[in-house]
């Protein structure tokens, strides 16, 4: 007997099944009631408070925000950030829009992997768009893909975002409700909430343990 | 099989370890309460009663759901891999590095892991498993175990923590926290950039998505998992739920129940190996699934509710026995609460028999479960079975006597009182022998009343009958 | 206990054969003693129209686990159901009953309140003793910290963990000299008995009272 013919049957068992189940294509019906639909709690306010909510709680974990009102503010906007620094940018076809992958201290155009992750591994900073944010959690919210590695906002120790208001959801319930299968477009989506940290040693909280111990959302107003 | 008194002593008489332990679970407590209260979460009960029933549909249609999440894992091009024992899933990670030549993987937390003794099993084989989650480094380093299910250092201060550094990695003692994690970080860092195989636990397994949840604040389990070409991720078969959609319940309740935060910083849903377009992240994918006792506690229908637990750790926290003997005098790797109820069932009710009553059955802990298990109740239903199997090795004597005889005397109402009456006579003269010694020896005793409400009762010339209710 | 429910025009009777709800039984696994006794009781108590009991455990014994009890003996079963709208915890009784918030007590001094863990956890109780404190004359009202915290009895417990059940009550009464209180207030009376024995071997200044007794005080 195979381990899953034994661990299937102890479960068959256990739950006073006979041993031989319809297998999954029969589809056979759920026994011991019903299970509820997911009821979504999507809060009824004016979209364009969002970016209010999304920035006091970005704040408070410790992110920066910058607003500025149209893609070509951008990259002025940042320029302090990458003083003496390198970065590495995904391919985000927003970040170029936004003339991010044109500046000179930042490094684009990656597509393979190894070469990826040398670069992030130097960089002092990592640059992405994102697929959506989270206004009630002060999220981002990055599914992996050939515009967004899973890297870029991982390794380097400060984390940029720069992304249009329009992605600002209300709460992680609203992308469940956009998303309700996120598997099928992605092998990962990560919602980030603040800086890495930590509290592991007598409570005390440090930031930037493993991930990035910086993050900024760049919040562009009209895009 | 008899309760660490010793060592409970010694946990008790250590004000520095109490005072981190009260300290640290009382933060805890504070942070949790501020985000499930009426106003940070007004449907925190409904999302608790949810919760509740989602895991009860799925942990009685387990097998369903199992196969429902091996087809779409499947699918997204992963591979599931059952075993039985801690040894099976040992076994394939050790199977599968030999293949590739592989001596070295980095790892994130897992209490699965710690359960199935995973690092020892395979440093045998000359494979290392390097715990990249700090405090379980720490622990690591220093080869101890966790003391608490989320806060694994908890009992460590900075001064342990630079021995240990200085030790270990041979650097100069350091007690500046934030430098200690610098130093951590540092030997890590190269760690997940090397290694070739990345093993995770996983909070949630989605069986109509073959995804993992893992949930992390550090960017350690991020990291194991993107970095190297494989990830392997080890859970428990009871930890998985229907929908991607049901995580709007759970990841609404973990974080708010574990430490106070909405939703822990890094959040990863996770489906098999990097699809076509993607351009990093694994190229293997295995997800193994661990039986180890659970379709034991899947068999009984009073208890199967212990499977509902998301590890939060909640109920460490608010555990008023906890928070004064601590994570290590716990037979076994869940401590607290969960850990009473559930080791008694993974290995035998006779097998630390003094587990289920080490708790004054307070209730916090149910109040603060995030699943609604029934703890105090379970704990009840072990003392009978413990109190069961004394009774049939006929090794209770005492105290089943003594018992026998209080339900007697209780049923005889005039002995009742002779005894009630004569006890403000004897009971100074009753010298604290046995059991009462020690109990005596943590309190003046106290002296019983002067009079009884029923010699006080019946000078007052007291009516003594029941009110009779009306018979219409 | 009497005395304020006879202030209150209550008339009071006291049935002499009832000894014990069966609780330290129950909680130490041996059920079959604990049905025992709780027949008794039901026998006892059976025609009584309402039973007041000055007890957070000895309540939700009686109002929630005789029916656990009972769960294999439908008689019973259904008899501990009928009991069960007619037992009170005597706080709730005056409060939701008597509808008597000031029952002309008077105490002087700083008292602190002890919320006992089957009282607040499995009734719910935990404004209504400090409504009716605070209409007590002259007394102050004073919260601890750790006021939800067990004391440490849980009847066998303090016997099978004595140093546990110990250093549970060490840190209740930090957290009650906090408060500056000289007398902490229960509706639990093995609270009471367990917090003044920590007490009395610390030397300390503090008395513990049942709610009652302070709501008896003139």
């Amino acid at each position: 007997m195979t381990a899953r013919e034994q661990i299937f049957g102890e479960i068959r068992k256990a739950l006073g099944r006979a041993a031989g189940r319809p297998p999954l294509s029969e589809a056979a019906p759920l026994h011991s009631g019903e299970l509820a639909a997911p009821t979504l709690h999507i809060p009824r306010s004016d979209r364009n408070l969002y970016v209010d909510l999304f920035v006091q709680k970005f704040e408070n974990l410790g992110g920066k925000s910058i607003r500025v009102r149209d893609t070509s503010a951008v990259a002025p906007a940042i320029a302090d950030l990458l003083v003496r620094k390198s970065a590495v940018a995904s391919n985000s076809p927003f970040l170029r829009k936004c003339g991010v992958t044109g500046l000179p201290q930042v490094h684009a155009g990656f597509t393979e992997r190894d070469e990826l992750k040398e670069a992030c591994a130097a960089a002092d900073i990592g640059i992405t768009s994102v697929d959506f944010t989270l206004a009630a959690t002060g999220s981002f919210v990055m599914l992996s893909s050939h515009n967004e590695a899973r890297l870029v906002s991982l390794l380097p120790p400060a984390h940029i975002a720069i992304f249009p208001r329009s992605l600002i959801l209300a709460n992680l319930d609203e992308l469940l409700s956009i998303l309700p299968r996120p598997a099928d477009h992605t092998s990962s989506m990560v919602l980030i909430t603040g800086p890495s940290r930590t509290a592991d040693i007598e409570q005390i909280l440090v930031r930037g343990v493993h991930g990035p111990g910086e993050i900024y959302a760049v919040i562009v107003d009209q895009a | 099989m008899k309760a660490p008194e010793t060592e409970i002593q010694q946990a008790i008489n250590d004000s520095r370890l109490q005072l981190a332990i009260y300290t640290a679970t009382g933060r805890l407590i504070d942070h949790r309460a501020g985000v499930v209260s009426a106003e940070a979460l007004p449907d925190y009960q409904e999302l608790r009663d949810k919760a509740n029933a989602i895991k009860k549909h799925t942990i009685e249609n387990l097998d369903y759901y199992l196969e429902q999440l091996e087809s779409n894992v499947i699918a997204h091009g992963g591979k599931v891999v059952y075993c039985r024992t801690g040894e099976e899933a040992a076994d394939f990670v050790i199977n599968l590095a030999r293949e590739r030549d592989l001596h070295m993987l980095v790892k994130s937390k897992s209490m699965t892991s710690e359960e199935i003794h995973f690092n020892e099993r395979l440093e045998k084989h000359h494979l290392q498993a390097i715990e990249t989650d700090l405090g379980e480094y720490i622990l690591q380093l220093a080869h101890q175990r966790p003391y608490h299910i989320v806060a694994p250092a908890l009992h460590l201060t900075r001064y342990d923590v630079a021995d240990v550094f200085t030790k270990e990695l041979g650097v100069e003692n350091e007690v500046v926290i934030e430098k200690q994690t610098k130093i951590a970080r540092g030997v890590l860092r190269q760690r997940f950039l090397e290694a070739g195989m990345g093993v995770s636990g996983a909070n949630f397994l989605i069986a109509d998505s073959g995804a993992i949840v893992v949930v992390e604040n550090e960017g350690n389990a991020r990291l194991s998992t993107s970095a190297p070409k494989i990830h392997i991720a080890i859970a428990g078969i009871e930890k998985v739920i229907p929908r991607a959609q049901d995580l709007a319940v759970f990841l609404n309740l973990l974080g708010r129940s574990a430490t106070g935060q909405p939703l822990t910083v890094y959040t990863s849903f996770l489906s098999g190996p990097r699809r076509e377009n993607e351009i990093d992240g694994p190229d293997e994918f295995y997800l193994l699934l661990l039986d180890n006792g659970r379709t034991k506690l899947l068999a009984d229908p009073e208890k199967r509710q212990s499977l509902y637990c998301i590890r939060c750790g909640a109920c460490l926290n608010h555990c008023p026995v906890y928070r004064k003997i601590g994570g290590h005098n716990y037979p076994w790797v869940y401590s607290g609460p969960i850990g009473a109820i559930i080791t008694p069932q993974f290995h035998g009710v006779n097998q630390d028999t003094w587990l289920p009553f080490a708790s004054s059955l307070c209730g916090a802990c149910a109040e603060v479960c995030p699943v609604k298990i029934e703890i105090p109740k379970l704990l009840l239903k072990l003392r009978e079975e413990v109190t069961e199997v004394k009774r049939r090795q006929d090794s209770d004597g005492m105290e089943r006597f003594a018992f026998q005889l209080f339900a007697w005397i209780a049923t005889h109402p005039k002995i009742y009182l002779l005894l009630a009456s004569l006890g403000s006579i004897f009971f100074p003269l009753v010298p604290p022998i046995g059991p009462l010694k020690k109990w005596a020896s943590q309190r003046t005793v106290p002296e019983p009343a002067k009079q009884s409400f029923h010699q006080y009762w019946a000078s007052r010339g007291g009516r003594n009958g029941g009110a009779r209710r009306d018979r219409a | 206990m009497t005395q304020v429910l006879e202030r209150l025009g209550y008339q009071v009777h006291f049935p002499a054969a009832q000894t014990c709800c069966g609780q330290p039984a129950f909680n130490s696994g041996y059920t079959e003693e604990a049905r025992k006794i709780a027949r008794h009781f039901l026998d006892v108590f059976r025609d009584s129209e309402t039973i007041i009991v000055p007890s957070g455990s000895c309540t939700s014994m009686i109002s929630h686990h005789f029916a656990d009890i009972f769960e294999h003996d439908p008689k019973l079963l259904a008899e501990a159901h009928a009991l069960e709208p007619r037992v009170w915890e005597f706080s709730r009784f005056l409060l939701e009953v008597a509808q008597a918030e000031d029952v002309g007590a008077r105490f002087d001094g700083i008292v602190t309140y002890h919320d006992s863990c089957h009282a607040l956890r499995e009734l719910h109780i935990k404004t209504g003793p400090r409504k009716l404190l605070a209409k007590v004359q002259g007394l102050t009202l004073a919260e601890m910290n750790a006021a939800e915290e067990c004391c440490g009895f849980g009847g066998t417990f303090s016997i099978k963990f004595p140093e546990v059940s110990g250093a549970m009550a060490r840190t209740k009464i930090d957290s009650i000299q906090k408060t500056g209180a000289s007398t902490v207030v229960s509706i639990d009376s093995s609270c009471l008995m367990q917090l003044q024995g920590v007490i009395d071997r610390a030397g300390l200044p503090i008395r513990t009272l049942h709610l009652a007794e302070v709501l008896a005080s003139r």
